[in-house]
């Protein structure tokens, strides 16, 4: 079992108040990601779930029990960190023998549980060798059997991944999610790599300035984002934005600015007949944008200057202008498009995002 | 390694290399020479025919025979070596669990103790010497190894203390979370993490506490009387230079003799200790 419960979690460090009021329910099994950029509370929150820092109001549980004054030891959670922190002085195998010996487990039995965890992790050849003649991948491999060896309730990851390169990360994101199906085990995951929270995350919290923003599965974050700083920092290249001012006439509700003049499709349209005359946040994710058809709607179209032509194969972004704001497009790799070229865009109707001006939330 | 024209490297690398190690280690090889050079030799004047300062055709071992049979010398590194390695060893160990605490744990006042620990260190040996005969006095310390055993740790704690308060702030932090969430209590974790990683640390302040304890004069002269008491520096003073006349061969065998335990301890170390002083712990 592994179900974690935060309620009212509050942190305050001095006059800092750096996580503020935030309630979750994992499920046992349930692969959660906290994800927002530096300095919004996520590790902390990690942090208070190890036990690692004191709690300042709320309560934190597992599997029912309060954990708040217990000590990281009595949790029974496993942690990897983002330098791995392994014991130098220490072998691979006792690296990972060392949380069971802690707990007084007979010889046989920690012998049997690291030869299972190293071969996992395909890193039974490496076990008498000591950390410093490992790369940066091994390193992050006896981390994790580390964590795993124990077969503890929760396990905690604090960015396992930032610290390896590129290629080396995609590979060991695969690899996680793979372990994550084997072992079953909860996991809370801190990151600031939107990707890694969305291929990871049966859930995604995402965090800013020590609120949460969201909590939502990965798809249902992308579709339906609760207000624009998630619309925002979910997606990549991300979403563009741009001021609008609702207009009605003739029963038809159009989006307008300087360069654009957009008729919202029908259903859209009820729910923004409260904000005609009112200006809001148009949202449009680049890859909702292609050049425009014989087909498209007239009213979904309009006209774009490119600037620049970022080639990446599989698809092409272009850096455009409307009107007086500027926007990233994705399409189709086989366009043909030079800079400076007027370009006419499309926008798929159904992926409209609009949020109010002021309080940024979702229409 | 300087760059470019041979004449370049000779001029900026070679021969200021050689000056500056013939200046560092002469008085070094002028006590070797002295040591082993007859009585006849070192008492003849140096206007004298086939007079030869820096070389000697007839070197002896009787200096070295005088100062173990005719002195106390053989008690006095006894002495010695007892009075450095419990001070030491005393000084380590306070210096090793304030260090930690002072960079560990947050406690009130903890920057301020730190500061006032160092303070103390620059209070000078000249000065503190004369409240502290009082106490031995006091205490009836005089004269016995503890008189020594007990001050020298006044100015080897503090300097322990601050190398290994620098130390342990070098150790990640991340090690100590990761063991207390393996299963080891705060305890655990210093002994079985933090405290190995902090090895060379810990020998580096190890070094220079025997050392400074090894060659310490002022104390030793001041609280040691009796010369089976004495330790090498004030042995080799009091009883080898008698009123005006100097005994130059044993005092620079006794010099020599008395500088080889410290040479022995550096160079046995020397890898530990140099990764210690520039503070590396590998990941």
């Amino acid at each position: 079992m592994g179900q974690v419960v935060l309620k009212d979690i509050n942190k305050f460090y001095d006059s800092v108040h750096a996580v503020k009021d935030v309630n979750l329910q994992i499920r046992d099994k349930e692969f959660v990601v906290f994800v927002g950029p530096s300095g919004c509370g996520k590790t902390t929150t990690l942090r208070m779930i190890a036990g690692l820092e004191a709690i300042s109001s709320g309560d934190i549980s597992i599997d029912g029990q309060v954990v708040n004054d217990l000590a990281p030891m009595d949790r029974d959670i496993a942690m990897v960190f983002q330098n791995y922190a392994l014991y130098p002085h220490m072998s691979v195998y006792d690296n990972m023998a060392f949380g069971l010996k802690m707990r007084k487990f007979d010889r046989s039995e920690i012998g049997q549980r690291v030869k299972e965890a190293a071969d996992i992790l395909g890193i039974g050849e490496y076990l008498k060798r000591k950390p410093r003649q490992l790369s940066g991948g091994q390193r992050q491999r006896v981390a994790l059997g580390r964590a795993i060896v124990r077969h503890p309730r929760v396990f905690l990851f604090d960015e396992p991944l930032s610290n390896l390169d590129a290629k080396l990360r995609v590979q060991m994101r695969v690899e996680l999610k793979k372990l994550h199906l084997r072992l079953g085990t909860t996991a809370i995951y801190v990151t600031h790599d939107q990707v890694e929270a969305m291929t990871l995350g049966d859930r995604v919290v995402v965090m800013k300035d020590g609120w949460v923003q969201q909590v939502g599965e990965p798809l249902e974050l992308y579709n339906r984002p609760a207000n624009k700083f998630v619309a925002g920092f979910i997606g990549s290249p991300a979403m563009n934005f741009a001021t609008v001012t609702m207009t009605n006439g003739n029963g038809r509700v159009v989006a307008k600015n300087a360069g654009l003049e957009i008729e919202v499709p029908g259903r859209e349209a009820e729910r923004l007949l409260a904000h005609v005359g009112r200006q809001v946040t148009l949202g449009i994710r680049p890859e909702d944008l292609h050049v425009a058809r014989d087909g498209d709607p007239a009213g979904l179209t309009f006209n774009s200057k490119v600037e620049v032509v970022e080639q990446l194969g599989s698809e092409i972004l272009l850096d455009v202008r409307v009107g007086d704001s500027s926007m990233v497009a994705s399409v189709e790799p086989t366009t043909r498009v030079k800079v400076q070229e007027t370009m006419r865009l499309a926008i798929n109707p159904e992926r409209l995002h609009f949020f109010d001006a002021s309080t940024e939330a979702a229409i | 390694m300087i760059e470019g024209a041979i004449w370049r490297r000779w001029v900026f690398f070679y021969i200021p290399l050689t000056l500056f190690l013939i200046f560092l280690l002469f008085p070094f090889y002028w006590m070797i020479i002295t040591t082993f050079r007859p009585d006849g030799e070192l008492y003849r004047p140096w206007r004298a025919v086939n007079y030869n300062p820096f070389w000697t055709w007839h070197p002896t071992l009787l200096h070295i025979k005088y100062l173990f049979t005719e002195t106390m010398f053989s008690t006095w590194l006894v002495n010695t070596m007892f009075i450095a390695l419990a001070s030491t060893a005393i000084s380590l160990f306070c210096g090793i669990f304030a260090g930690y605490a002072l960079s560990r744990l947050n406690f009130p006042f903890a920057g301020s103790l730190g500061t006032g620990i160092f303070v103390t260190y620059l209070v000078p040996q000249t000065l503190l010497f004369i409240p502290l005969s009082e106490i031995i006095r006091n205490y009836k310390l005089g004269d016995t190894p503890w008189s020594l055993i007990l001050t020298y740790p006044t100015f080897l704690i503090p300097f322990c203390t601050w190398l290994m308060m620098g130390y342990f702030k070098a150790v990640p932090k991340e090690l100590e979370e990761c063991a207390r969430i393996d299963g080891a209590s705060r305890w655990q974790a210093m002994l079985y993490i933090i405290i190995p990683v902090a090895v060379p640390g810990i020998l580096s302040a190890g070094i220079f506490a025997f050392t400074l304890s090894w060659n310490e004069f002022i104390y030793a002269l001041v609280f040691l009387s009796s010369p089976e008491q004495k330790t090498v520096p004030v042995g080799v003073v009091s009883e080898l230079i008698r009123g005006d006349v100097f005994f130059w061969g044993p005092l620079m065998a006794g010099a020599l003799l008395g500088s080889i335990p410290v040479a022995i301890a550096y160079s046995f170390f020397v890898e530990h200790y140099v990764s210690g002083l520039t503070g590396s712990v590998k990941g």
